[in-house]
């Protein structure tokens, strides 16, 4: 049987969209709103909901034996596990975004507001710039109307929550989409049940 | 949890039984041991402290560096030593200080074929003691950083390679190899190596059919005559094993046991650590984490008997009783109430005698 942690939501139901027509259906899943784990023992496959910025904790720490992540989520916390398969579900990318017109001072040090700390980190001291981060979890936009940042770094599908909030995107830090992920441990153990169904999963994306 | 209390003398018996003798380091050792070499360490985070003259002074955070250290040399002669000791460093995500206890062994000095299987074969012994299924990955350095020379990589690149190996992430190796402009064979070989996984005897002829370049079909000659005495099932030849290559070269595992969600075994052939201390000798080892061991057994109750009893009972048959369990080989616990948390298998009820 193998633990399957999907991220709730829009793209979690894409991804079990992606499982099922694999062959790994579960109806129940569907049906009752309710629980939380669902199980198809004959195809040897145990689903669970879980906060898709949790799905990495529960997959490294072997709750989950594969899931299904956001790569911005795999950046930011950089989980021990293997990275198998881009799903190319819930495409976007992670970007630099600051109000039209702005221009940035390279001897001012610069502060971004962001949800990834990390990413925005990393990303300033590959281009060996001085920032400020500001962290914040949600509505990140408000930030640089409000002068709090200079810029934000964030997730940007199709720019429109940019656009109305007079923001435009400056850099592309890296694309993101979502990735099947794996145990290392439950990986050694489930080898040829996971191949298979990465192997799969793959004809279809 | 006898289990958990056994494992540390069962590892010691095992390394004593191939000749391997105790080292018994001090509590803590001078800062200066480990600042030079701290990308060795699993984490970067000492606890350090002043000496009453001055030095500063650390808590072991390793104890392969402070054997290291003291090893000798002499031509053609190999150490072995084992340790069980308690270090102290980051754990995990916690992001705090924890003391882990850990064993492990290390042989220096003129080390060849047969002190390699044998490392090897004691790795997979240690694994098997745990008594849980288990496997051993086993992966070569010099097959990985040959096939990484070839490609051409940027340095940052090189490192982003070495960590899309790591993490089995074939998509992005390809598009890294692409927007580097690697050529097709080298990018070829890179991406089966990643791919492959499985015994030596399946692996090992793949590997040898990928290339023919003289250094990496001499790193593959190596592997194979490591291997070829190891006769274990749960070996396997993968290549996410990547230990820091500043200081390990050639062959390098990782033990897994089901149950246990991360690596419990890790360790390899450490000749560029040496070459770092200025030494000649040549060295393989490796450490047990037997935290993330304990975390996977299943707890056994705390004692087998509680035996309860009212205040005011007579001291005699209170101590007759957990005297009589005990000399069953019972672990017995005696008290007024069950404290909170204690596990019990069964528990006896001295009920006061009636008075008429």
């Amino acid at each position: 049987m193998l633990n399957v942690a999907l991220p709730k939501g829009r793209l979690g139901e894409k991804v079990y969209g992606l499982f099922e027509k694999a062959g790994y259906e579960c109806p129940s899943l569907l049906e009752n709103s309710r629980k939380l784990i669902f199980e198809n023992e004959e195809k040897g496959v145990r689903y669970f909901w879980v906060k898709p910025s949790d799905v990495a904790i529960y997959v490294e720490r072997g709750a989950a034996d594969i899931g299904v992540a956001g790569k911005d989520i795999l950046l930011e916390y950089k989980p021990d596990v293997y990275e198998l398969l881009d799903l190319k579900l819930g495409v976007c990318r992670m970007a630099v975004a600051a109000p039209k017109n702005f221009k940035d001072d390279p001897r001012k040090v610069l502060k971004v507001a962001t949800k990834f700390k990390n990413i925005a980190s990393d990303y300033y001291a590959s281009l060996g710039r001085d920032i400020d981060v500001i962290h914040l979890n949600g509505s990140i936009e408000i930030a640089p109307i409000l002068k709090l940042s200079d810029v934000i770094v964030d997730i940007v599908e199709t720019g429109k929550t940019l656009k109305e909030n007079d923001l435009e995107v400056m850099e592309t830090v890296c694309p993101i989409s979502a990735r099947l992920i794996a145990n290392k441990s439950a990986y050694k153990f489930n080898v040829e049940a996971i191949e298979i169904l990465k192997e799969r999963l793959g004809k279809l994306v | 949890m006898r289990e958990r209390e056994n494992l540390p003398e069962k590892l010691s018996k095992l390394y004593e039984s191939y000749g391997y003798l105790r080292f018994k380091m001090n509590k803590f050792e001078e800062y200066d041991t480990y600042v030079k070499n701290k990308s060795f360490l699993t984490s970067d985070n000492v606890i350090t402290f002043t000496d009453t003259n001055g030095k500063l002074m650390a808590l072991k955070p390793d104890v392969t560096l402070s054997i290291v250290k003291n090893s000798k040399e002499a031509p053609g002669l190999t150490q072995k030593v084992y340790y069980n000791e308690n270090v102290y460093r980051v754990a995990g995500n916690s992001g705090s200080f924890k003391e882990i206890m850990q064993s492990g062994l290390e042989c220096i000095g003129a080390v060849g074929l047969y002190e390699l299987s044998e490392v090897i074969e004691i790795a997979l012994e240690s694994l098997d003691e745990t008594g849980r299924d288990h496997v051993l990955d086993v992966s070569h350095l010099g097959i990985v950083s040959s096939a990484l020379e070839k490609a051409e990589l940027s340095e940052e690149g090189k490192s982003a390679m070495r960590a899309y190996f790591a993490g089995k992430n074939v998509n992005e190796a390809e598009a890294l190899l692409l927007r580097e402009g690697a050529s097709e064979e080298a990018s070829r070989l890179l991406l089966e190596l990643m791919k492959l996984s499985g015994s030596p005897a399946l692996a090992i002829p793949k590997l040898e059919a990928l290339s023919k370049a003289d250094d990496y079909a001499a790193c593959v000659r190596n592997l194979k005559e490591v291997l070829s005495v190891v006769k274990s099932e749960k070996v396997r030849l993968d290549f996410s094993v990547m230990n820091d290559m500043h200081y390990y070269n050639g062959i390098v595992f990782q033990g897994f046991i089901k149950g246990a969600p991360k690596c419990v075994l890790s360790g390899g052939q450490y000749d560029l650590l040496l070459k770092k201390m200025r030494r000649n000798a040549k060295a393989v080892g490796f450490a047990v984490y037997l935290d993330e061991i304990e975390d996977a057994q299943t707890k056994e109750s705390d004692v087998d008997v509680f035996v309860l009893f009212r205040e005011g009972e007579s001291v005699s048959r209170v101590a007759e009783t957990v005297g009589a369990e005990r000399a069953k080989g019972k672990r017995v616990l005696a008290g007024k109430v069950i404290p909170d948390g204690v596990s019990y298998r069964e528990v006896i009820v001295i009920e006061r005698e009636e008075k008429c």
